[in-house]
Formats: structure tokens, sequence, C-alpha cells
């Protein structure tokens, strides 16, 4: 049986964390069919026949599919889920939101934010905030499953050849709309698929402050972050929490400022290849992770870091 | 309109959990615990819903062993007006819960429910959606903002590029994220209340739900430890290990 992706993008590009869900479909092994849906996003489909391993894009182009609403999605997905023994979408906000209610209309469970593959029906996951992995076995004739990205190298984006299939759109619900969209601009890179990261916490003060950090960010070019605290405290906008329940992120280096360390922050950050913390209570959790530590006032340490990198 | 606010009893989200040592699960006995964060947030904004005159009552209903009464008591003493135990000792996964959660829909017929994004002890994220999809209803995740008005609501949701607006007809499913509010304090009268109030226990079979479950958890345990706790003394150290040991900067 194949396996079908649903892939992520904004009408003009593909999401990277697609490419880490189509690397757990190799894993699993058989043809890979890969979904768009979108409108207008004919430059997608082109550059997801390209994907290293995609045998199949099938596209549903229509202006219903504009934005990725989870009524509207999940009814086109459950659409052609029978050719499918498994079903895979990244574990973000987008595969969170819509892939649970394509695996209820199946009558299906679903299997959240798999770190590894072990056969085409066993797979690991983090429970308890990544505090255990959860090693468990799905007995549905149809696995619907999100990928947490940083458990997957991302396959190539080149060097594929899939054919291209338009399929017919589904009928829409009409339960939903998009009224509006604030989205952070950034020139810097996403946090997700950034190989560097630095993060701000609690310690930072104000929001203002973390000026210092994006400094610091553009000489390494780095993505910024942020704990759970920091952006409760209003520091910073929501898109920039790493933790249990924000952004999982595995960059070659992260930069932990000022962040205490809670475990919930640890859970979307210790898969980090390095990780630097700089904290001036020497107790800091986050010390306990961290490959080099630096007790230090964060005001001083990081603009003279900033200065000699 | 009524509201339905589904709570969950987990590890208390301080526990440090440990896995057991046959790798079965993690230790859960004489821990403390408590409601699922996300769904004490659910709590507080069908409580606001209410007292801003959108509500006129607040159900509360959980799932799990006799102990769950701990956790529906609180949120009595959040303010809900009445609670429903579905009482089981079994282990109830996602599909279950929705299934189970349906079946209470059926029978109260709410304009909204509101619940926790995910319980914060088998991460699944899934059962607002699923849901959802078994009512027919639209949904509304990871809410960060909840207007009502006109059969409709506006709801805020937090994604991974910033911030999102939908709209939805009701009935309808929303789930919280963290910041959509700070939940009150539980007050000693409010306790003291919520112990009068009605708490209704039925069985998953009263309601004609399948609770079996259809992941089988091979073992649990561990993840792989990380090596840190080095220390270094200046700035200047710390370029030179970052260039030289770990080479993770050019």
């Amino acid at each position: 049986m194949s396996i079908l992706v649903v892939a992520e993008h904004d009408n003009a590009a593909l999401k990277s964390a697609t490419l880490n869900a189509v690397a757990a479909a190799q894993q699993i092994g058989g043809p890979i069919h890969l979904l768009i849906a979108g409108s207008n996003c004919s430059a997608v489909a082109q550059a997801a026949a390209k994907i290293a391993g995609v045998e199949k894009v099938r596209v549903a182009d229509a202006t219903q599919y504009a934005h990725p609403l989870a009524e509207v999605l999940a009814t086109l997905v459950v659409s052609l889920a029978p050719e499918y023994s498994h079903i895979l979408a990244a574990a973000t906000t987008t595969g969170k939101n819509f892939l649970p209610r394509v695996a209820a209309l199946l009558d299906v469970a679903q299997i959240s934010d798999i770190i590894a593959v072990q056969s085409p029906d066993t797979f690991v996951r983090p429970i308890y905030a990544g505090n255990a992995f959860a090693t468990v076995q799905s007995g549905d004739r149809i696995k619907v499953i999100t990928v947490r990205t940083t458990g997957f190298d991302a396959v190539k984006g080149e060097g594929g050849s899939a054919s291209i299939e338009n399929l017919q759109p589904a009928t829409d619900p009409g339960m939903s709309k998009l009224v509006s969209q604030e989205l952070t601009k950034s020139a810097r890179p996403e946090l997700t698929s950034a190989r560097v990261i630095v993060s701000g916490g609690r310690g930072m003060g104000n929001g203002e402050n973390f000026k210092i950090l994006e400094a610091l960010a553009d000489k390494l070019g780095a993505a910024v972050g942020a704990s759970r605290a920091a952006v409760d405290s209003g520091f910073v906008p929501n898109d920039y929490q790493v933790g249990q329940t924000g952004k999982v992120v595995a960059p070659e280096l992260y930069i932990a400022v000022g962040i205490s360390g809670a475990i919930q922050h640890l859970a979307g950050m210790k898969d980090s290849k390095v990780i630097v913390a700089i904290n001036k209570d020497a107790e800091a959790p986050i010390f306990q992770v961290a490959d080099y530590g630096l007790v230090a006032d964060l005001f001083q340490a990081v603009p003279e870091l900033t200065s000699k990198l | 309109m009524k509201i339905l606010v589904p709570v969950k009893r987990v590890v208390d989200f301080n526990v440090k959990v440990r896995v057991k040592a046959d790798g079965s699960g993690v230790e859960t006995a004489n821990v403390k615990m408590s409601m699922n964060p996300f769904d004490e947030i659910a709590c507080e904004e069908a409580m606001r819903l209410k007292e801003a005159g959108v509500a006129t009552e607040v159900l509360v209903v959980s799932i799990g062993p006799a102990q769950c009464q701990e956790t529906l008591r609180t949120a009595l003493a959040i303010g809900a007006d009445r609670a429903i135990l579905v009482e089981t000792g079994a282990e109830v996964q996602p599909l279950a819960v929705a299934k189970i959660l349906k079946a209470i829909v059926g029978r109260e017929s709410p304009q909204l429910v509101i619940l926790g994004k995910q319980a914060i002890d088998d991460d699944s994220n899934q059962t607002g959606q699923m849901l959802a999809a078994l009512l027919g209803w639209p949904q509304a995740t990871f809410a960060s903002k909840v207007k009502i008005a006109d059969g409709s609501a506006e709801v805020t949701r937090e994604v991974d590029g910033g911030l999102e607006t939908i709209a939805i007809k009701l009935p309808a499913v929303v789930t919280t994220d963290l910041r959509l509010n700070e939940p009150r304090y539980v007050t000693l009268p409010n306790i003291m209340k919520a112990k009068k109030k009605t708490l209704d226990v039925v069985k998953p079979e009263d309601l004609g739900v399948d609770v079996a479950p259809r992941l089988r958890t091979l073992k649990v345990q561990e993840p792989p430890k990380r090596k840190g706790g080095a220390v270094v003394k200046s700035v200047d150290e710390l370029v030179a290990k970052l260039k030289n040991e770990a080479k993770a900067i050019p």
C-alpha cells in the first residue's frame, strides 16, 4: 500500500517540515504520494515533484484550499484515504489541527508526534513533555501520523521526478472561514529550520532588551526564540515560543540566554546538538543540559559575545 | 447557551515523572495529580463567557477513575454549575474520549465545547479535533482569544507563523492555548460551595461507547540522558570552545 504525505505550503513555496515528513514516510517504506491542497499553487506542485523519493504529486487547486482550514482539508484527505495504508503530516500547528479530524472521520487512532519508525505499524513518540518515550503499535487499517520534524533528517528537495495528477476539489463543508492573519515578519531564518537559535527568557527583563539577542542572532545567521515566561510576559510574540507546547527545535547550536530551564522548555530544545547557557543564577536547571554554561550577567556577556564573533 | 468543558486529571505539571522499572509506563502511584492546565484555562474561559452573559450554564465532564471527582470539584469551585463523571478504570485513548464526549453532547446539547489543546501526560493534541469531526462541527484549535456573537465565534489562534483569526458557526469546538486567559485562584468559600453542586456518575457502557484502545503501548523508556554541566569562565573561553571543540561556529 502507498503512503500519503500531506504537504504544508503557503501557495508559493513548500514548508521545509514537509521534507521531514517525507523522510519518515521513507522509513515506513512503500510508494510515497504527496498531496498539495492550495489555490494557485502550481509552483508548489512543480517544486514538490522534485523531492527525492516522491512517486506522485496530487494537486487539489481551488479557492477553498487557499488557507488550510481543518474542516475543508480533512474532507479532501478522507476522500483519498481508502487508497493508502498511512497518512502523514508534519506535527506543525497545521498538521496538528486537521489530521486528528481525518483520523476520527476514518474511525482510527492518530499517532501524534512520532520521533522514530520501528516498523510499518510501530512508532516511538515522546510523552510527558519528552520525559519518557513510548513505543506504540497501531492495529488500525490506516495509520494516521503526525511527524515531529526534529526526529527525521529532511530528504533532499532536488533530484526527484514525480508525476503530477490534478484532483477534483472535495465538497466545502462551509463551516469556517479565515478572517485575518497577523504573521510575524522577519528576515531571520524560521525557528524550526534554523541552524542556530538564540533564545531569551524571563531574565531579558523586557521586550526592548531582546535587541541584544537580535544583534547576536544576526551575527550568527540565527533565529530568535523565547521561553514561555518571556512570551507570557509579552516580551515577544507567541510564535517565538520554544517548548513542550510551542515549537520543538533541534538546531546545531542553541544559545539560551536568561532562561532558567523549566522542563517544559527543555522538552522543546534538548535535542539540539550543542547547547550554550548564559545565566547569572549558577543553580539554574538549564546548566544541567548545557554543553557550555557561562554564569554571567547577560547584559554584559551577550554584547561581548557578539563583538568577539 | 450551555457550554461543555471536558477536564482531565493528570500528573501535576511540577512533578518530575519517573519511568517504571518494568517499562510499562510512568509512575503515577503516590504522585500529585491535578487538572490538566489547558483544561483549567478552558474552565476559566467558560466562566468568563457566563459572567459576560453569553453562556447560561457551564457543565464539566471528566473521564476516568473515581478520583476524577476531585478534578471535577476543582472545576465546580472555579464556578462550573454541574459535573458529570464518566467512571472507568480502563485506559481511554483520545478517539474513545471523543466518542464519549459526543454521547454527552447528544444528551446535553451544548452550543460550545471548550477544552485544552492537549493533556500534559500523553501530549496527544487530538481530542477536540476528533470530537468536532464526530459531531460534524467546526473547530478552532489553539485559541488565544474567543468572541461569541450572532451564532458564530471569532477565534484568534496561535499558529507557527504568528496569529490568525477564523470565524466558525456554532455549535463548535474550541481548544485553548496558554495565552487565552489566566485562570482565577480557587477560594475557600467557592470550594465549600462546590461540594454542594450536582455531580452525576455514569459509565461508558451507559453511553453505548466502546472504549477499547486502538494503540498498544509496547514499552515506555527514559529518553537518552544528555551530558551537560560543563562550565566556562569567560566569553573568550566560550568563543574558543565553540570554534575549536564544538566546531559550532566558523
